[in-house]
């Protein structure tokens, strides 16, 4: 996180502090803090419990020259103990948990009944993260960025395998499976990065599909969003040579949607779904053998000249 | 005709042809029985050592002793080899079939020929999926194997062809097995042992196998639709042409769900002959256990969308199966206080067996709390796929079902060679065991929060999860070395033991009233039974040695079992039992050659060979054992 944060734009520097990690009892929104809570509850319990039947093997230890219970019960005593210990107890404990956890918490990390303010459009590809929204042309790829404060619709689907969307700070997870638009809200309490893993094992480099989510305040987020509806200043020939069959650069011919739009690339923290933060050297080795750095992912190994590997590189750096 | 010579005329007619041929050929539920102990071992060391490559790339992050496609392989054969050829075949494969007989007082298994069969094929199919290494295709999608991943578009090898023939190869196997193990229960219990006294572990094997014969299907339909896809260019799977990828999903969790319990169930009955031995008193709440452990298995086949949670089926079908999963867990509670009262108001002699317990109660509590967590619907989709839900599981699998094994591989270990293990070095393997399952499976739980998901090949420095995956790798390794212990326990006693004797840990059922290692006929005399722990029924023992003097029901007129009613166990008639027989082999080597060529897609030839396989079973009819 830190070598992400020292070479990332000077906003998300500021933020970097706060975020960055996806522990879900760490949570950052009202839906995973629900969950937080009900996990703290159950863990009580269950140490309990836990504690309670240790105890008893324990005892059995302690006290085996001794044919009969603590306080001289015997067997029919031991009988009644299983039904009250054994289906009694667990009834009602069960019966609690359930009404609290499956019909109250549910709702508290539910899809949204009514349209939120704003709605994105989370799409998972082997193995990147696609994102678009709502009235806007703006498209990125493996990060979203939010408002903060605000309840955002996020629909998720899949271009290809079943993958899973989870931004563990935020809330829980829903899978992205072909047919299907599942829904789910992210909101964020304050201003940070909140970094998410795709969960559900997708094929060789589901280790290195994740996902960021930067929460910001709303008038930065505006700006941001203006900023990446625009198209890119212009096109290059390397790339429309050698990556416009794989890539869309908004605004020139480069239109393809196999791997992530970099219409504003070089303003992304990270390169291929957080698997090396955005640096001019991380590029480079990157853009050399992405099969290395990442592999079995879609992108081949070109072979470029130095001039063409310099020029791809300055225009991709152009890319804000 | 005196008593020595009737046992020697028995002796005679149950013995088989020595040597290997011997083995290959045989129908003894014993030798069969061995047969799957160290077969499923092999399988067992394979799962291991799969398990021990992952952790150790998985010791630091961004670590690269292996790529990401020996990763998957690994972690996919490491699933389908612990479940379906450890686990499932050493429960009711080795312990059914070499100690049911033994404790309902029968002489062998119903169908002794079936079972040698069912062992063949569950070999070939062993051999088949694991011949995938070779070509460098062992399957890749995961043990779950979900479409669409596992279509050919996206995995293009044999690999998934390796699983799902695999699969259905391995399923029929098992159900023959599971078959057998329901007759023999229903039909071949000693004259008196009706259900109320028949011993616990025959109960939970009861249940494992019903739950088998009805979960299996499931599983290999789905499997014969995704060959059909794969193969053939079906789209049972495919959105654009109307299929559906939950189609998947859900068949394997009927499956799968279910699974779990064939699991643990043996278990558990493993957990209650080992109990009331070293407790030295009979199981308390007998009725309520027995119960609960069919009830297990029922409900059990009503749970499974709780692996289908963050799928974003109707909230209102996320309810009834949270409400179901909740429900399956008062049958375990039931058990897990039966076993700690018992051990309470017995006198219990604390040997490696019960240590293994001791360590099982330990382990399947702890997985079962974090079990009924996940019946909370939100924390489940918020955990689920998590390394939260790698420790549960573990703690189930590992603990609630692997630790009785090692418990009862130590209890029966007298019983089978006849020699007693090293209770030292036992003690030991104890110790390793549990401190390694420890420290492998609980700092899961705590990574799993901290975000860290499943079925990666690596993770990235500095999410703060470095510390517990290393603890996790030295806890493995630490697990390896109990295992191990317990190999070399059993190489080195299995020899060089002292002698066991009959009963050396004074058990209360029938396999302890015969001679160790037992006989091929097993019981000299078909025993009485009047009670549930009918070896502390002095009565019914002396009973039986009149009788063998009277000469009734030895039996030794010929190959010659008795079976009784249902219900009752009133003797019904005598049962002629085949002889050994070179059909079952052959058959499953052809079976294994035709699954070899459906794989190859040579399917004119693959039926050949099944015509070939139906053939033999005609050759095998035709040679009925002679009047004896």
């Amino acid at each position: 996180m830190t070598r992400a944060a020292l070479l990332a734009p000077p906003l998300v520097l500021a933020l970097a502090g706060c975020g960055g990690n996806q522990n879900s009892l760490d949570p950052g929104g009202h839906g995973e803090r629900s969950i937080a809570h009900l996990f703290w509850v159950m863990l009580g319990v269950s140490l309990v419990g836990f504690g309670f039947i240790v105890t008893l093997l324990f005892l059995g230890w302690v006290r085996r020259d001794r044919p009969y219970l603590p306080g001289g019960r015997g067997e029919r005593t031991a009988t009644q103990l299983v039904l009250l210990l054994g289906v009694a107890l667990p009834i009602v404990l069960l019966v609690a948990l359930f009404v609290w956890s499956d019909l109250f918490v549910l709702s508290s990390t539910a899809a949204p009944k009514r349209p939120t303010a704003l709605t994105v459009r989370v799409i998972g590809h082997e193995w990147w993260w696609e994102v678009r929204y709502r009235g806007s042309s703006a498209v990125t790829a493996n990060e979203i960025h939010i408002p903060v404060r605000t309840k955002v619709t996020a629909i998720v689907t899949t271009a290809d395998v079943i993958h899973s969307f989870w931004i563990p700070e935020l809330n829980r997870k829903t899978d992205m499976i072909p047919g299907r638009a599942n829904r789910l809200v992210l909101e964020a309490d304050r201003p940070g990065v909140y970094r998410g893993q795709c969960a559900e094992f997708c094929g060789l480099q589901h280790a290195h599909m994740s996902v960021e989510v930067i929460a910001e305040p709303k008038p930065r987020f505006d700006a941001w969003l203006a900023r990446t509806a625009e198209p890119a200043p212009g096109g290059s020939p390397v790339f429309a040579k050698n990556c416009s069959g794989c890539h869309q650069v908004r605004g020139t011919e480069a239109r393809a949607n196999v791997g992530p739009d970099l219409t504003h690339f070089a303003s992304r923290r990270t390169i291929a779904a957080l698997t090396l933060p955005n640096t001019p050297p991380n590029l480079r080795t990157w853009l050399r053998d992405p099969q290395h750095v990442k592999p079995g992912n879609r992108m081949p190994n070109l072979h470029l000249s130095n001039g063409e590997w310099r020029a791809l590189e300055r225009y991709v750096e152009s890319l804000r | 005709m005196a008593v020595v010579e009737r046992v020697e005329r028995l002796e005679e007619i149950w013995l088989e042809r020595p040597g290997v041929l011997g083995w290959l050929t045989t129908v003894d539920h014993k030798r069969i029985g061995l047969l799957y102990f160290w077969t499923t071992l092999v399988f067992f060391a394979a799962g291991g050592v799969e398990a021990l490559l992952m952790r150790t790339q998985l010791a630091q992050s961004d670590e690269r002793l292996v790529s990401p496609e020996t990763y998957d392989q690994l972690m996919t054969m490491h699933g389908v080899t612990m479940i379906f050829f450890f686990i499932v075949p050493i429960t009711t494969g080795a312990f059914g079939n070499y100690l049911v007989p033994l404790m309902i007082g029968a002489r062998d298994m119903a169908f002794p020929r079936l079972n040698a069969l069912g062992f063949w094929l569950f070999l070939g199919a062993g051999v088949f999926i694991y011949s995938s290494f070779l070509v460098h295709e062992a399957p890749n999608a995961g043990w779950f194997d979900y479409v669409p991943l596992s279509l050919r578009q996206y995995d293009r090898g044999h690999n998934v062809d390796f699983y799902a023939l695999g699969l259905i190869f391995n399923g029929i196997a098992t159900t023959i097995g599971a078959l057998n193990l329901i007759v023999t229960i229903f039909k071949l219990r000693a004259p008196g042992m009706s259900w109320n006294r028949m011993p616990l572990f025959c109960f939970a094997l009861l249940a494992t196998a019903l739950s088998l014969i009805f979960a299996l299907p499931a599983l290999t339909a789905d499997c014969i639709l995704l060959e059909l896809q794969r193969k053939l260019g079906f789209h049972f799977f495919d959105v654009a042409h109307g299929g559906d990828p939950l189609l998947w999903q859900h068949l394997f969790w009927i499956f799968g769900h279910p699974e779990v319990y064939i699991i643990v169930l043996p278990a558990f009955g493993i957990a209650t002959s080992i109990i009331p031995t070293f407790a030295r008193r009979r199981m308390i709440a007998f009725p309520l256990v027995a119960m609960a452990e069919l009830l297990v298995a029922f409900i059990g086949f009503g749970v499974w969308a709780h692996h289908m949670f963050s799928t974003g089926i109707s909230t209102a079908t996320l309810v009834f199966f949270a409400a179901a999963s909740m429900m399956v867990v008062v049958p375990s509670t039931i058990q897990i206080y039966a076993w700690v009262l018992t051990v309470n108001l017995g006198t219990p002699v604390f040997r490696a067996p019960l240590m293994f317990i001791g360590g099982f109660i330990t382990f399947f509590v702890l997985g079962g709390l974090s079990g009924i967590m996940f019946a909370a619907i939100p924390f489940d989709q918020a955990t689920t796929d998590t390394y939260f839900v790698v420790a549960h599981f573990h703690f189930v699998i590992f603990g609630a079902a692997v630790f009785p094994l090692l418990g009862g591989i130590y209890y029966w270990f007298p019983k089978v060679t006849g020699r007693m293990y090293h209770e030292g070095l036992a003690q030991l393997s104890f110790w390793l065991t549990f401190a390694g399952t420890a420290l492998t499976f609980f700092p899961m739980h705590i990574v799993g929060l901290l975000g860290m998901t499943r079925r990666v090949y690596t993770y990235d420095h500095g999410l703060g999860w470095d510390a517990y995956n290393l603890v996790e790798t030295i806890g493995g390794y630490v697990l390896a070395a109990g295992l191990l212990a317990i190999a070399l326990n059993i190489a080195w006693s299995a020899r060089r033991g002292p002698y066991a004797g009959r009963d050396p840990f004074h058990g209360g059922t029938l396999e302890w009233t015969i001679p160790s290692p037992p006989p091929h006929y097993n019981f000299a005399v078909v025993p009485t039974v009047r009670s549930a722990s009918p070896n502390w029924d002095e009565e019914a023992r002396q009973e039986d040695l009149e009788r063998l003097e009277r000469d009734e029901l030895v039996l030794a007129g010929g190959h010659e079992t008795p079976t009784t009613t249902v219900n009752d166990a009133e003797l019904s008639q005598i049962a002629e039992m085949p002889p050994e027989s070179p059909w079952p082999i052959a058959l499953a080597v052809s079976v294994t050659i035709a699954f070899a060529l459906l794989l190859t897609s040579h399917y004119a030839s693959a039926g050949g060979f099944l015509a070939l396989a139906l053939l033999m079973l005609a050759g095998w009819h035709a040679a009925e054992p002679e009047e004896a």
